[in-house]
């Protein structure tokens, strides 16, 4: 584990988005909390893997994290500037540094431009002095180190399969050397033959690039496999981050919990012995959140001080975080009935 | 990497260089499977071609009268193969001269149109909120303003001037380019690509440009193929209203006026241009047709 400086220290962030109301001469607004109170670090050349259901603020996040959308408080501190106060200008050129790459594979090329064109658009933004030629050269080596050829570099990205763009993709946010990349969803819609691929190249471009990656799923398996820490989201807020092993082999919140019980295990047997708690009920509309702990209304554990209480971040022995009330007995609870499950290791996208 | 290999490396990059079809090339190969849009294709061709070198053919000037042959009918022995109008001019010259002031009123009052509504729709659409309410009134507010009385009060103003016919049509057709461009962009700028290109680093100039408009491009095409026809209808209505061009020179539009006074005594002066402003019109609009269904993403079956 990874304990130097973090290079990304996301302090109480938050998000809000104003919703009209209808009303036809005064029109009335509500908020969205997309995305409350949020904090958390990333270290040089970690993964930290974001979960949630949809819904739950991670590509608000993603967005907000790159200035595409503009939070409403808290501080995000990159080498020493706070990026929620840069203006747009500045803001623009941080990009360079911190990178995205997208859900759609296809829909975030544009459908008139090659390849070629696509790759080249960050360095012909932001080194503009660059000759035709070095620009051609690194375009091609990077479509090399994505395994992509580089003879397809006059082609248009609807000749591409799904996992082909999403390569394309991987390449654009790396050909400027980027040392942050935030991946939204990168392998949700791809096939999980693919998303094996997609994986594995992300985790060696990882390495061998030494970047720190910021990788969120709605897939449990997938970031388990490319995480260093995970941090489980709800409602906009964090529920909890530890370290992966931790939060598959031991969670502490109740939502994390039920997470992982919810995934399938490849072998019929061991599946329909496995008692199912399932979470019941729809998360609830993040226009009138819960009072207090937001997974209240379908958290199986939750008393009456959960209505009344926002449960803080608290921060664990081990450098792990939790935020419930009731974490500390239900983990005693938790550990003197059976493991929560001998999670199966080589479940989806091992190689 | 030295000077000789960087060099071997990009000719052997050169060589093996796979060209893919883009999406524009896929749409004229659609294109050129449509006959009616092939046959407009070629008829605009022969159109533009007459027009230009057809008055160099012509033995008589569209101005100065055969003093011997009024309102004679076509006949190739007297070397007017329209025949002449009631002045003793050769209809045929006149005809090919008027086609040039046509066509040119079409495209050069299009392409006016199509610059100022292109990046006038572009950036509405782009920036959103209260720039976009602002510019869009404000094209509300001239689209308000009657046509006619625009054009006949810059024609006392100004006086009658060929130039005032392209500004006139100009400043009134940049109008509906702009709104047809501001919807295509209000769809465009949610686009994954559009945002792809913000987390690069892209300015929003560069990504209007870049992104924005060579992908309105397609509809704004057809768009384009349709507006140039009713151009020169436009013109012709303000010629046959006598508000186009001036004698001596002259339009298809001006022409069939001409044409229509002497309809009872000299038919061929109104068939002649009149036809041949009907063929490009439908020409035109065939063409437009065929780009749309060419262009349109939804017919890629």
């Amino acid at each position: 584990m990874n304990r130097r400086a973090p290079v990304l220290q996301v302090q109480d962030l938050s998000v809000r988005f104003r919703v009209a109301m209808g009303g036809v001469f005064r029109r009335s607004y509500q908020e969205v909390r997309a995305v409350d109170q949020v904090s958390f670090d990333v270290y040089p050349a970690e993964t930290l893997g974001i979960v949630g259901e949809s819904g739950c603020g991670k590509s608000t996040l993603a967005r907000a994290i790159l200035g595409l959308v503009r939070p409403r408080s808290g501080t995000i501190l990159w080498e020493g500037d706070d990026l929620v106060q840069l203006d747009e200008e500045s803001l623009r050129l941080k990009r360079r540094e911190i990178q995205l790459i997208f859900q759609d594979p296809s829909g975030s090329l544009d459908p008139r431009m090659t390849v070629g064109d696509i790759v080249a658009e960050p360095l012909r933004i932001f080194y503009p002095s660059m000759s035709r030629l070095q620009v051609r050269e690194r375009v091609a080596g990077m479509m090399k180190m994505v395994g992509l050829s580089p003879d397809q570099i006059n082609r248009y990205p609807h000749e591409f399969s799904g996992g082909q763009c999403q390569r394309i993709g991987i390449a654009r946010a790396l050909v400027v050397n980027p040392r942050l990349v935030v991946c939204d969803e990168p392998v949700s819609a791809l096939d999980v033959s693919i998303q094996a691929q997609i994986i594995n190249l992300l985790n060696d471009l990882q390495k061998k690039l030494r970047l720190s990656l910021i990788f969120i799923a709605h897939d449990l398996s997938v970031v388990r496999h490319v995480s260093d820490r995970v941090m489980v989201m709800y409602l906009g807020r964090v529920m909890e981050v530890a370290d992966r092993d931790s939060i598959y082999l031991q969670p502490r919140h109740p939502y994390t919990r039920a997470l992982i019980e919810s995934v399938p295990i490849p072998d019929p047997v061991r599946e329909r012995a496995r008692a199912r708690r399932a979470l019941k009920g729809d998360i609830p509309s993040p226009l009138s959140p819960p009072s207090g702990c937001v997974f209240r209304t379908r958290c199986p554990y939750a008393i009456p001080a959960c209505a009344e209480r926002v449960p803080e971040l608290e921060t664990l022995d081990g450098g792990n975080q939790v935020a419930c009330l009731r974490h500390a007995e239900l983990v005693e609870q938790w550990d003197s009935a059976a493991p929560v499950d001998d999670w199966p290791a080589t479940h989806g996208a091992e190689d | 990497m030295n000077e000789a290999t960087r060099d071997a490396f990009t000719q052997a990059l050169d060589m093996r260089v796979i060209r893919g079809r883009s999406l524009y090339v896929d749409a004229w190969h659609r294109l050129l499977k449509n006959k009616a849009a092939v046959a407009s294709l070629v008829i605009l061709g022969l159109m533009v071609l007459m027009v230009s070198v057809g008055p160099m053919l012509s033995q008589w000037d569209h101005e100065i009268p055969d003093w011997d042959n009024y309102s004679i009918p076509p006949s190739l022995e007297t070397g007017h193969p329209f025949g002449t109008d009631a002045l003793g001019r050769d209809l045929f010259a006149r005809t090919m001269v008027g086609g040039r002031i046509s066509l040119l009123v079409g495209v050069v009052a299009t392409l006016v149109s199509l610059v100022i509504g292109i990046s006038y729709g572009a950036i509405a659409g782009y920036f959103g909120g209260r720039i976009d309410n602002l510019m869009m009134r404000f094209v509300d507010a001239i689209y308000a303003m009657p046509f006619m009385f625009f054009v006949i009060v810059l024609m006392v103003v100004f006086g009658r001037n060929i130039f005032l016919i392209f500004v006139a049509i100009g400043a009134i057709n940049w109008l509906d380019m702009a709104r047809i461009v501001r919807g295509q962009t209000l769809s465009l700028k949610n686009k994954d690509f559009v945002e792809a290109a913000r987390a690069c680093g892209g300015t929003e100039m560069q990504i209007i440009r870049r992104h924005i408009i060579p992908n309105l491009l397609g509809v704004v095409i057809v768009y384009v193929t349709l507006t140039i026809p009713q151009v020169i209808l436009v013109e012709s209505f303000l010629s046959f209203l006598g508000l186009g061009v001036q004698e001596p020179l002259t339009s298809w539009g001006a022409l069939v006026n001409e044409g229509a006074q002497e309809l009872e005594t000299a038919p061929w002066s109104l068939l002649f241009p009149a036809g041949f402003l009907a063929v490009t019109l439908f020409a035109f609009n065939f063409l437009g047709d065929g780009l749309r269904d060419a262009l349109d993403p939804k017919d890629r079956l």
